[in-house]
């Protein structure tokens, strides 16, 4: 960590033509909105409108306008709220893994992993509140709330993490809406001007502040990491705390925490290649970035497929009556097919993928990292609902729709609406806030400059004026 | 109904002086009925065993007993239960013969839509070379409830007299406890419930739990505004077969629709009592008789293999 300090302090003194460059290739995105973007970004509007208005319709009806029914209570809604949740691991795990180990290749890249998270538990957090049937008595979570129940241990740690990855993702950013506010407020519209005004917190270039913000952000790093974990723990007890078959299992919390990891990580990977290609980012998101990121979901993979083995080998190596009749379903049964290609499609096939050089190439990364996220999702469904169509009692003279489910046209609106203003919030902040980290690429090009330099001076000879730690 | 007699018969009961120490709630309490000679009206002829509070069974006439019942309680007093009361079922397998009446009568009562089964009869069998039996399944009211465990607005409790209970005005919809239920006792409200006009006017009580409200779970809730009033839940009090027993366990006593009032542990003793997946450890408040000796058809199970809905074959369903 002296490192940084090192850095930092010298920091100020880095303005010259090099960083110039930077801020204004970094910049340039940002208050531009070429035809293409407009009309993506209006796509993206009317989805989310239209997942409004059928929200309101289902509020009015009830959410007998869903596919749900007595049996699967719970459907695509809560799936996706625990997919979105994983997707969230991400960013922020990743970031802070990567700042606390100081790892020089993360500095393009921590902005756009940070707000995926931010992003995806902003929507994620509103899933289940998307499947309440009373959504207006939530004050009753405050009024009645019982710490005993799972789901309060969910709006704790996800509230937890949400204020957390807000900090974490705002604090880096301060410097850098300071520098918005400087250079761009010429031609800015007053709403912009407005913004970075405000969110700057009048953020001057001073040695003072950067050991400020270097403090702060040493702390968040840390902090952030045990309450991601726990986050996706406690979504995983929501699940493991009942009787049911299939949940019942001890391994769910990690095993959550790895799922999450595994297509958060992913989501990252197609974050930067949605970026570099929109903006070209080329010169800054480079080979370098793409094949450690593969290395590091290509881990994170591997770990999923092993809690896999132990999430469903070791109960099927036992049949227990329901638990066994629900993995015959699994395995041999109705789901048969889209759970084997789950395990080998999505798991072990981008595993494979990337554990090439060449898979982890922009191109070939993608396409894996989009077969583990759709995978990921399409996984969250599979521990969802089997499960609640095989309950203990045997499902007898009910009617045919509570005993089997498919989402209906109601709740994909909604839940692409959810997608789609993932998709709209990260556009627009990228419209507003320069998504690749100004500060801290012109800190990595100092610090790479000077590096060169002490290495030259070292060679030269004596080097007791040096920053003795440059190594 | 006898709600327009409810105010009136209660007022002739305070009347009668009986019990004038009681509180309101434990006047209700008995499942040993209340009766009174001070009284008398005319005799029906119709004679009714009945257990009296120091556990005597007498033979009164039934036009002497007196009904007890109030209005429906508040919701902190339907949150406290009956005081002194352990409430407990046994259904006995070896008499039920599935007709079900035990279901309609229960929808009639609770103003249910028809494929809504708070007490449902399934067709079991646990193997494949094992019996055939009916298994009518309520509430189990368990005393380790997984579905109150994982209630976030305590919306679901668990009663002092046993009984596990849902708040309809504070319940938001999160369906974890329908999520966390073993035994698929629980159902939504998924739609604006439909209701006549009268029901939907009626004043809400947990004890009760209509009128149903939109976005809210119900169950079975073992009619504690009958218990209350000494009478035995619909389900009980119409089952043909005398099959279904509620009782007291503080009092040991069990009662059947023909009245018959049997001493609990004995019943339990003698038929080799268990409990449904002894194993998940919820400790249910209902108990089984096992289907032995059983003097009418077996559930056709293939008949019902064939008719079984798609996907799900019960005869690979161990219980």
């Amino acid at each position: 960590m002296e490192n940084t300090q090192q850095q930092t302090t010298a920091h100020p003194a880095a303005t010259g033509h090099q960083s110039e460059i930077i801020r204004q290739e970094l910049l340039a995105p940002i208050g531009k909105y070429s035809p293409l973007n407009r009309l993506w970004i209006g796509f993206l509007s009317v989805i989310v409108l239209w997942g409004i208005a059928i929200y309101a319709r289902q509020c009015i009806w009830g959410l007998g306008t869903t596919a749900m029914r007595n049996y699967v209570s719970w459907g695509l809604y809560i799936s996706t709220f625990v997919f979105f949740i994983g997707i969230s691991h991400s960013g922020t795990l990743v970031s802070a893994i990567l700042r606390i180990t100081n790892k020089e290749w993360r500095r393009p890249i921590t902005r756009s992993a940070e707000l995926l998270t931010w992003v995806s538990l902003l929507f994620g957090g509103m899933m289940p509140i998307i499947d309440m049937g009373r959504p207006e008595r939530i004050p009753n979570l405050i009024l009645f709330g019982r710490l005993q129940s799972p789901l309060v241990w969910d709006i704790i740690c996800i509230g937890t993490y949400f204020t957390g990855s807000t900090i974490f993702l705002y604090l880096p950013m301060i410097p850098d809406i300071a520098i918005c506010r400087d250079r761009l407020s010429g031609n800015a519209s007053r709403f912009r001007k407005w913004i970075y005004r405000k969110l700057s917190l009048g953020w001057k270039d001073t040695a003072a502040n950067w050991h400020k913000l270097e403090k702060t952000m040493k702390i968040m790093t840390i902090i952030i990491m045990p309450i991601a974990v726990s986050v996706h723990t406690v979504v995983g007890y929501i699940f493991a705390m009942t009787l049911r078959p299939g949940w019942n299992s001890t391994v769910f919390g990690p095993y959550f925490v790895a799922g999450a990891l595994y297509s958060g990580s992913a989501a990252v990977v197609l974050v930067m290649v949605a970026f570099r290609k929109m903006y070209h980012l080329e010169k800054y998101i480079t080979l370098k970035q793409f094949n450690y990121m593969g290395q590091l979901v290509l881990a994170l993979t591997i770990i999923y497929a092993y809690f896999n083995v132990n999430e469903y080998a070791v109960p099927a190596y036992k049949m227990e009556s329901a638990e066994g009749f629900l993995l015959k379903e699994l395995f041999q049964g109705r789901y048969a097919t889209i759970f084997w290609t789950l395990q080998f499609g999505t798991v072990l096939f981008p595993a494979f993928i990337l554990a090439f050089p060449k898979g982890r190439t922009p191109l070939f990364a993608s396409i894996a990292c989009i077969i583990i996220v759709i995978g990921a999702w399409v996984k969250r469904y599979i521990i969802v609902i089997p499960t609640l169509l095989h309950p203990f009692m045997p499902i007898q003279k009910v009617p045919v729709t509570w005993a089997e489910y498919f989402p209906n046209w109601v709740e994909w609106s909604i839940t692409i609406a959810a997608l789609a203003g993932i998709f709209l919030v990260i556009t627009l902040f990228a419209k507003i806030f320069p998504i690749i980290s100004v500060w801290e690429v012109e800190e990595g090009q100092e610090f790479e400059r000077k590096k060169k330099m002490v290495d030259a001076m070292i060679e030269k000879e004596n080097a007791q004026q040096l920053q003795p730690q440059s190594n | 109904m006898e709600n327009e007699n409810n105010n009136k018969d209660r007022r002739n009961f305070l009347k009668l002086g009986i019990f004038t120490t009681a509180t309101v709630a434990a006047v209700g309490t008995g499942l040993s009925k209340v009766f009174s000679e001070n009284n008398p009206p005319q005799a029906s002829g119709k004679k009714v065993k009945v257990m009296t509070a120091d556990g005597k069974l007498v033979e009164v006439d039934s036009a002497h007993l007196k009904c007890c019942s109030s209005p429906p309680v508040s919701n902190e007093e339907a949150r406290k239960g009956i005081e002194g009361k352990k409430f407990v079922m046994v259904i006995d397998l070896a008499k039920c013969d599935g007709c079900a009446t035990c279901t309609v009568s229960c929808q009639k009562m609770h103003h249910t839509p028809p494929e809504r089964e708070w007490i449902k009869v399934f067709k079991m069998q646990d193997s494949e070379k094992t019996a055939p039996y009916f298994f009518p399944k309520p509430c189990y009211h368990c005393d380790n409830p997984p579905c109150t465990k994982v209630c976030p607005v305590n919306a679901t409790f668990k009663r002092q007299d046993g009984i596990v209970l849902i708040d309809n005005t504070r319940c938001i919809g999160c369906r974890f406890c329908m999520a966390a239920c073993p035994y698929s006792t629980r159902f939504f409200n998924w739609d604006k419930p439909e209701e006549s006009a009268e029901v939907a006017s009626m004043p809400y009580s947990p004890e009760q739990s209509f009128p149903r409200k939109m976005g809210t779970v119900e169950k079975c809730d073992f009619c504690p505004h009958m218990l209350r009033e000494g009478k035995l839940p619909d389900c009980v009090a119409n089952c043909a077969m005398n099959a279904i027993y509620m009782g007291d366990a503080n009092e040991d006593a069990v009662t059947s629709s023909s009245g018959e009032t049997v001493q609990l542990s004995k019943l339990l003793e003698d038929n080799a009592g268990f409990r449904y997946m002894e194993e998940l450890g919820t400790e249910p408040r209902v108990y089984y008789l096992p289907p032995k000796n059983r003097r009418y058809p077996k559930p056709e199970m293939h008949n019902e293999k064939q008719s079984e809905k798609k996907g799900h074959d019960m005869m690979n369903m161990k219980m």
